[in-house]
């Protein structure tokens, strides 16, 4: 192998790959600024600052032709710049809401956020990796960084436990996803995902390889929470401190699913798995919905409810169409910032100094006159989260429900719709709950509510963010659904990701 | 006799399969995160034979990432087992019960 002019394409792939190495080196000098001066007030300013930057980097290269840099490992263009952006918002929303909160809980550490940068490294590594070694190396980025975030109370036993829970079915699925991609490269001699189709024509390893592609969707499927790899979900969102799991719940999910696509999309051959995604997603609402019903905790409903969305985004992938992995792109966007909304709504709605394991729903009686901001765009996250019409959700749930009916899974859209109807009960009573009720119904609400903390402006600053993008998705989807659609679409359509 | 791939790879497969056995059988945390490692060990060495096999480097190279991150799984999970020791004095996975439904 010829090295002389191995260093030609790195100014290129710097600046085609700006945004992750601007995040991965501001996280290394965090670390470094926190050991120096500890828990220094301006750390989370400088990774928002950062992120921010990236967000802005990566806005400009939306329109970009696909591409790949490091020699084929990252994929650059549109829909990296996309997942990317989506994972980028989701971090600087969360570690806006993270500082107060943090500080609230007394764990305020600098370690805290240069942990979710790398996290969110990992996640734009994986979102936009275009061979499996940068697949598992992102994913594992990713999924270390976010066991410690979920431990991070490590006093609190609820914190712990679930990190443990966490981190040994991680690891767990890891091993699945890891013999996955050992045995699609003994299939098809390759780890470039672009290449594994010809590869796998050019061996004859058939069954190696379809095993190889179970079990990476064994991995996958784990790490977006959907049925029957859900299990840990609602214990790690609960036991979590609350506006990381709005950052768990979110990006992780964007990029996993922009991996999934990757893999669905360009790496394994046109009969695409319709079926078995289907009766996944099936699963995946069904049981996501129907135990959120009985939760009294709004965490662990959240959770659950997280579990539904991701089936909903599987029925796009279900479709199989690139109109349905747009939609699935769309959705995730919209998903990421209703479901930060909603959890930064609980996250300052706390009283129980255990990051919310224990309070119910019920003890929030009547706190929407009390604290109208936060009633008020509950009631917009609440409702987006359903699907109502003028609000992100509804497109959402348009963009990934009609690329299925015309893939011809209509009884599979049947199915997500009375899901849906079913989900607008515990939405709902969420909101009858803050509304509704008075304290005074209450024997457990007067006593703990004064016990909420006061509202910073920097939260208020961001739950009206996600409000007015939530209304701006809702009013105009058109231009981003063309967008998302642009990536899977133009001439040659099934090879236009590709470089 | 001659080894073939073969041999290498029902080696890893039976290898792979005892872990998750491991992992499933076994109640207490730190067995459990051995039982990881072996499941993780046993794909390096699917690896490590159909790269030498295929005359193709990438799988070696997948390799010792795959070593980088079982050492940090290990750290982060020791980490984790000790926080909660700390407070349960036990490692029994079926101890760990706060959560339910």
């Amino acid at each position: 192998m010829d090295l002389t002019n191995i260093y030609a394409s790195l100014p290129a792939d710097l600046v085609a790959t700006f945004s992750m190495v601007l995040v991965a080196l501001v996280a290394l000098a965090l670390v470094v600024w926190d050991a120096f001066r500890n828990n220094a007030p301006g750390i989370p300013w400088a990774g928002v600052v950062a992120l921010g930057v990236a967000i802005v980097w990566e806005l400009f290269a939306l329109g970009d032709a696909p591409g790949t840099a490091w020699y084929g490992m990252v994929r650059t263009g549109g829909f990296a710049a996309f997942v990317n952006i989506v994972v980028l918002i989701g971090a600087l929303l969360s570690i806006i809401l993270s500082v107060p909160y943090l500080r609230e809980i007394r764990h305020a550490h600098g370690e805290v956020y240069a942990i979710i940068l790398f996290a969110t490294v990992g996640m734009m590594l994986l979102g936009t990796a275009n061979n499996l070694v940068a697949v598992f190396v992102g994913l594992e980025t990713m999924s270390i960084s976010l066991y410690i975030l979920t431990g991070l109370v490590r006093e609190d036993e609820g914190a712990t436990e679930s990190a443990l829970k966490y981190f040994l079915l991680g690891a767990f699925s890891t091993g699945f996803f890891l013999y996955g991609i050992a045995l699609l490269y003994g299939a098809t001699g390759t780890m470039d995902l672009a290449r594994m189709s010809e590869g796998l024509a050019a061996g004859e390893n058939l069954v190696m390889f379809w095993a190889g592609v179970g079990l990476l969707l064994v991995g996958f499927l784990f790490k977006v929470s959907a049925a029957p790899f859900h299990m840990w979900t609602p214990d790690v969102y609960q036991g979590a401190p609350t506006t990381l799991t709005a950052y768990m719940s979110t990006a992780t999910k964007a990029a996993t699913f922009a991996s999934l696509i990757l893999v669905l999309y360009a790496a394994l051959p046109p009969e695409r798995w319709t079926m078995v995604l289907a009766v996944i997603a099936v699963l995946t609402m069904v049981v996501g919905n129907v135990l959120a019903i009985a939760q009294q905790n709004v965490k662990r409903m959240l959770a659950y409810s997280s579990i539904a969305h991701a089936g909903y985004v599987l029925v796009g992938l279900a479709a199989g169409t690139p109109a349905g992995y747009a939609g699935a792109l769309f959705y995730l966007l919209v998903y990421s910032i209703m479901n930060i909304g909603a959890f930064g709504v609980m996250a300052l709605l706390e009283w129980d100094g255990k990051e919310g394991q224990t309070q119910t729903l019920n003890s929030l009686a009547g706190i929407g006159p009390r604290k109208p901001l936060l009633g008020a765009t509950m009631v917009v996250f609440m409702f987006a989260l359903v699907g109502f019409p003028p609000l992100g959700g509804f497109w959402g749930k348009v963009a990934v429900f009609a690329p299925a009916v015309e893939a011809g899974l209509t009884w599979l859209v049947i199915v997500g719709v009375l899901a849906s109807a079913v989900s607008a009960y515990y939405y709902l009573r969420v909101l009858y709950v803050f509304w509704m009720r008075s304290p005074e119904d209450e024997p457990e609400a007067a006593a703990v509510q004064d016990r909420v903390f006061a509202v910073p402006v920097t939260s208020a600053a961001v739950l009206i963010v996600c409000v007015v993008l939530l209304l701006y998705f809702g009013v105009r989807p058109g231009g981003i659904l063309e967008t998302t659609a642009s990536f899977f679409a133009g001439p040659g359509a099934s090879m236009a990701l590709l470089p | 006799m001659e080894i073939t791939l073969n041999w290498y790879l029902s080696l890893s497969a039976v290898l792979f399969v005892i872990g998750v056995l491991g992992v499933l059988m076994r109640r207490n945390a730190i067995v459990i995160l051995m039982s990881v490692e072996l499941m993780l060990n046993a794909v390096n060495l699917t690896l490590v034979a159909l790269s030498q096999a295929m005359g193709d480097v990438a799988g070696q190279i997948l390799v010792f990432f795959v070593m980088a991150v079982a050492a940090a799984e290990a750290a982060i999970g020791l980490a984790i087992i000790i926080a909660l020791f700390r407070k349960k004095v036990t490692v029994d996975v079926n101890e760990f019960h706060l959560f339910k439904y």
